[in-house]
């Protein structure tokens, strides 16, 4: 037998990703061995210094691109912003978890890693060029979050969410598999720059094209799965309201923002030669997924159920960007995510401030009168629904205008057109929970607790929502060098 | 002769799938999956891949039936119940779009394979063989390999703390019938 | 492949089939004779000379007792079970070799080339390139036949006896794929006919038991386990399962579980002398072949090195038959949960540990032989250490260690004083 070799490996190129892993790995240890019982919270404290290290070391390979790993993983500059957007998301969710995890009786130290391996899959969604590494990259990131779902073990809606969340899950990864293996089939590879030379050779005839169709098909009924795009987002609101609600938090925008990210890669880089075929089917469930997200969010009374149907509603609208395959969408794209991602986690910031022990009922009459008791919890509250509303001076504001103006240019005019009518739909619950707070009495009383973590992430997200609406430009900037190396 | 096992094969994996479906005990209907896992090894070896052949009756017959069967019957779920369904509507529904998802499946392997003959990826040259697959995974497909790990780990993990919790708990637990 | 071909290999699969289940009846016999011995009793030894037909007693015994199906039993997974248990244990040997006995061209050079080009070997049914994946994925689908007889019989004690032997057969079968794993690793191979090959010392290679001792203790704890043999034998605690997962099954399905245990033990003995004692070679065997060809002719040649191999081979396995029979005599069985602790967390660890030892060692030392020396000395190294570890209880019963408390508490004379005042008041 000659020996095996192993192709050149650039590990620099995945210098993040192997700080959140080994991190994680030897926090697992260092909590068995070094934390004692009760002083666990240290280990949320290891994770988010873990989390701000891997972005720190991303920070020197802005300059740097290329692939690795037979062309498996490749570092750019729109990958590396989405690694900090995670990050950011990772470390603020910890946050979040501190104190809410011995509040509730269900702390463990398992978290915050398991937290962290979840932010190492999003990486690898966001770096990966290969459907097989894209495949892992969302079976990490779903195993984990099977686990942090059912984290509240013995209370039945987490059992109940938990259980949902893994067998759908499991039938999307299914589907995904299948879209691989018949694209595979069909192309002979599972690259995705292979796939698109192969596009880019044949001249494309619908009729030989059956099996990469329906392969690519699987594979987007995969992504909507993840992303709770409808038809296929029945999960979502009872799996938001049974987890935690920092994993609901996370999942909200994490899961959501790394699998758009990769769908943005495989649609625009493999799959550019059908776009005529993908367009329409993803307008429309763009459409639908805008109309019934924001229509679902008017009836609930249950603020973590309003959330998630916002977020299904949301996730219609960064749709947008990534259907117009141009600079321009993926602009909006990365801006949009990064403006919904804080903007979403202070406002579950505050509901977990509102969260009593044990209680799972987080009704919207709970915010009833929330300003005369605390007047900064409502501001930012408030800052938060304008934002998600898209009212002017907040960062949900400027998404929505470059994703609208991104689509109308591209020539999806119809599209924005929808999505600005949902959003004035959409206004009306949030803002019904902003009139709750200040013009009524409080209908029973509700303590809030607020602590350091909760604090800082309620005060980091709100001063960043309102800087990124206010001054826009050097964001904008971003993420428009974020998309030099991406090359539209 | 060929030609023959396969029919015989193929029957047999028909039988075991279907069979499956409208058994009404779930142990039995872990069997009949057994039976059709078994002739779908059998397939592979008339494909000239004995590799795929026994990692068809480790991985599946061996390792996934067994747990299948185990949390049957610790849950004692053999018996399907016979509970009406609250939404009518679902089962025709799931039923139509079941076939309609043969149907594209099927359309897709037929016509992709009357088109032009499949173009070859890397696993054709030396399809089945250990060694071969061995280095392939080694090298070219080392990231996925090594990811892999990752994931495990993490369920691992998972398994621990959520059962680790159970345990802690299963005391202050009112012994409840659900 | 012609008719002839598969004429031959239904004739090969119908008498390794018979010789086998021979070979399980006078097992029984060898197993009782041999225990008594070590028990100092007789065994059995009244039908036929010396005991010799008393298996085909106990068959007729078997066959016309009566055969009962329970009421309430789950009637053809009931009937399934059985079989279930005795094709795993049948179909393992498909690819283990025997011996060699080339039938094409009666060439015996052929049993001794490392590609096996111009071989037909009529002593091995299925010479596949995957054979010790093929030994693996068979074990693993073992597990069906106790589980389902457990649960069929719809009888509780059948049910915990069925649950018990899966989670143990599940356990261990880690630590045996990991030793396993460490012998692919040596050889470079899954084929079983060049693991054979590749032990011959004639070949630059050396009997797999030097380089692989931590991987063949492991294999036999494990496969010992695997097959639910003493003292591993919790399936069938009599005292407390009332005979466990075969407790409603009586007659011949009660026979074929039987048949299907000791078959396996067979088996696993075959593999292990495949894997770890060279197999069917032993030193000059090549040259008996040669002597025999010069000698008498090609066939007669083939012939006799067919004939003396699978002695050979046949004569290792009784060796390790014996081994077990003699561990049954001399281990009681464990409790529970140290099985489950012996599995998880020292052979695989350990199991483990081989492979690393393994693969670092074949890298960094360029002589293979040499290499398997290293090896040996690791794994000599790595048991002793194992073995001053086990940190497993003095077995210390209630009695005795009433008697260390009070010993420990107060002094003798106290006590006795103690017991005289006691005695007093009575």
């Amino acid at each position: 037998m000659e020996p095996l070799q192993i192709p050149p490996v650039n590990l620099i190129l995945l210098a993040p990703l192997l700080t959140v892993v080994g991190w994680a790995s030897a926090l697992l240890l260092v909590d068995v061995f070094l934390i004692p019982e009760g002083k666990k919270k240290l280990t949320g404290y290891l994770a988010i210094a873990g989390l701000l290290v891997a972005g720190l070391v991303g920070l020197p390979l802005w300059n740097v691109s290329g692939s690795t790993f037979s062309g498996m993983l490749v570092l750019d500059r729109y990958s590396l912003s989405l690694t900090w957007i995670f990050v950011i998301v990772g470390a603020l969710s910890i946050a979040m978890a501190l104190d809410y995890l011995p509040r509730h009786g269900i702390e463990q130290g398992e978290f915050y890693p398991l937290i962290m391996f979840a932010v190492a899959g999003m990486i690898l969604l966001a770096q990966g060029t290969d459907l097989i590494v894209l495949f892992l990259g969302i079976e990490a990131l779903s195993i984990t979050l099977y686990i942090l779902t059912g984290f509240a073990y013995p209370r039945l809606t987490s059992e109940e969410a938990a259980m949902k969340y893994l067998v759908l899950g499991a039938f999307a990864a299914g589907f995904f598999v299948y879209g691989i293996a018949l694209v595979y089939g069909a192309t002979g590879t599972t690259s995705l720059a292979g796939i698109a030379e192969f596009l880019g050779r044949q001249t494309l005839v619908a009729e030989d094209q059956t099996l990469l169709l329906a392969g690519a098909g699987m594979v987007l009924i995969a992504f909507s799965f993840k992303t709770a795009l409808v038809p296929f987002h029945m999960w979502t609101p009872d799996v938001y309201e049974g987890s935690p609600t920092p994993v609901a938090a996370f999942m909200s925008v994490g899961t959501k923002g790394a699998a758009l990210a990769a769908l943005l890669r495989v649609l625009a880089f493999a799959f550019e030669g059908v776009q005529a075929y993908w367009l329409p089917v993803l307008a429309a469930l763009a459409a639908i997924t805008m109309v019934v997200g924001n229509l679902g969010a008017l009836g609930q009374t249950n603020v973590k159920r309003m959330l998630a149907y916002s977020s299904i509603g949301h996730a219609g609208y960064i749709l947008l960007g990534i259907m117009v395959a141009s600079e321009r969408g993926a602009e909006a794209f990365l801006f949009y995510l990064l403006a919904y991602a804080l903007t979403n986690l202070g406002a579950f910031g505050v509901v977990i401030a509102l969260e009593q022990q044990g209680e799972s009922v987080w009704s919207i009459e709970d915010f009833a009168g929330l300003y005369q008791r605390r007047p900064m919890l409502a501001v930012a509250m408030a800052l938060f629904m304008f934002s998600l509303a898209g009212v002017p001076p907040t960062a949900g504001f400027m998404a929505k205008f470059f994703i609208f103006t991104a689509a109308y240019e591209g020539g999806l005019g119809w599209l924005a057109l929808v999505g600005v009518i949902t959003s004035a739909i959409a206004a009306y619950f949030y803002l019904r929970v902003v009139v709750k707070m200040f013009m009524q009495e409080p209908a029973r009383e509700v303590q809030p607790e607020l602590n350091r973590g909760l604090n800082a992430d309620i005060i980091i997200a709100g001063v960043a929502t309102l800087l990124i609406g206010l001054v826009p430009t050097p964001f904008i900037f971003l993420a428009q060098q974020s998309l030099v190396a991406l090359g539209g | 002769m060929d030609v023959l096992l396969f029919f015989v094969t193929a029957a047999v994996a028909l039988v075991g799938a279907i069979a499956m479906l409208v058994s009404r005990n779930a142990v039995h209907s872990a069997l009949f999956l057994l039976l059709n896992f078994g002739a779908m090894a059998v397939l592979y070896l008339l494909l000239q891949s004995p590799f795929l052949f026994t990692i068809q009756l480790t991985v599946y017959a061996g390792a996934i039936m067994v747990l299948f069967l185990f949390v049957v019957m610790l849950l004692g779920a053999e018996q399907v119940e016979d509970t009406p369904d609250r939404i009518a509507w679902q089962r025709p529904l799931g039923i139509l779009l079941g076939v309609g998802l043969l149907g594209v499946a099927a359309a897709a392997s037929l016509r992709g394979a009357a088109g032009q003959p499949a173009p070859g990826g890397e696993a054709a040259a030396s399809f089945g063989n250990p060694a071969e697959l061995g280095a392939l995974l080694f090298t070219r497909y080392l990231l996925p390999f090594e990811i892999t790990g990752v994931i495990l780990l993490v369920a691992v993990v998972g398994v621990v703390v959520l059962n680790q919790r159970g345990r802690q708990q299963a005391p202050a637990k009112p012994p409840a019938g659900d | 492949m012609s008719w002839a071909d598969i004429l031959i290999l239904v004739v090969q699969c119908f008498v390794i089939t018979l010789a086998v289940t021979t070979g399980f009846a006078y097992l029984t016999l060898f197993e009782r004779r041999v225990l008594a011995r070590l028990q100092n009793r007789v065994g059995p030894n009244r039908a036929g000379p010396g005991g010799f037909l008393q298996p085909a007693a106990d068959a007729v015994k078997l066959f016309f007792k009566e055969d009962i199906v329970p009421a309430m039993a789950d009637k053809p997974v009931y009937l399934l079970a059985p079989a279930m248990a005795v094709i795993p244990a049948l179909i393992i040997w498909a690819v283990i070799p025997f011996g060699c006995l080339n039938i094409a061209n009666w060439d015996y050079r052929a049993c001794f080339s490392a590609s096996g080009e111009g071989l037909r070997n009529i002593l091995q049914i299925a010479d596949i390139n995957v054979g010790v994946l093929y030994i693996l994925a068979v074990t693993s689908i073992g597990v069906y036949g106790i589980t389902l007889a457990g649960w069929a019989s719809n009888n509780k004690y059948s049910m915990l006896g069925g649950i018990r032997s899966s989670a143990q057969l599940i356990s261990y079968e880690l630590a045996l794929g990991c030793a396993v794993l460490s012998v692919v690793m040596t050889y470079g191979t899954l084929s079983t006919r060049e693991i054979v090959y590749l032990q011959g010392w004639s070949n630059g290679g050396i009997w797999g038991i030097v380089p692989q001792l931590l991987g063949f203790v492991l294999f036999m704890i494990a496969s010992t386990a695997e097959v639910v043999r003493a003292p591993f034998d919790l399936v069938e605690a009599e005292q407390e399962l009332a005979g466990g997962y075969n407790t409603e099954y009586g007659s011949m399905k009660f026979a074929l579980f039987f048949m299907a245990e000791y078959i396996k033990l067979i088996a696993v003995s075959a593999i292990a002398v495949t894997f770890f004692f060279g197999g069917w070679r032993f030193p000059g065997l090549e040259t008996l072949g040669r002597g025999m060809t010069e000698l008498a002719g090609p066939v007669v040649g083939s012939i006799v090195m067919g004939i003396v191999s699978l002695g050979s081979f046949l004569l290792k396995v009784v060796i390790f038959l014996f081994i077990s029979v003699w561990v049954r005599a001399s281990w009681p069985r464990l409790r529970y949960d140290r099985l489950m602790d012996l599995g998880w967390k020292w052979l695989l660890p350990l199991g483990l540990l081989n492979i690393l030892y393994t693969a670092v060692v074949y890298v960094l030392v360029p002589s293979q032989r040499l290499a398997a020396f290293v090896l040996l000395g690791l794994g000599l190294i790595t048991l002793a250490i194992a073995g001053s570890f086990s940190s497993a209880p003095r077995p210390v019963d209630n009695v005795t260690y009433v008697k260390e408390v009070v010993r420990s508490s107060t002094g003798r004379e106290e006590r006795d004083h103690e017991l005289r005042e006691s005695a007093k008041g009575i």
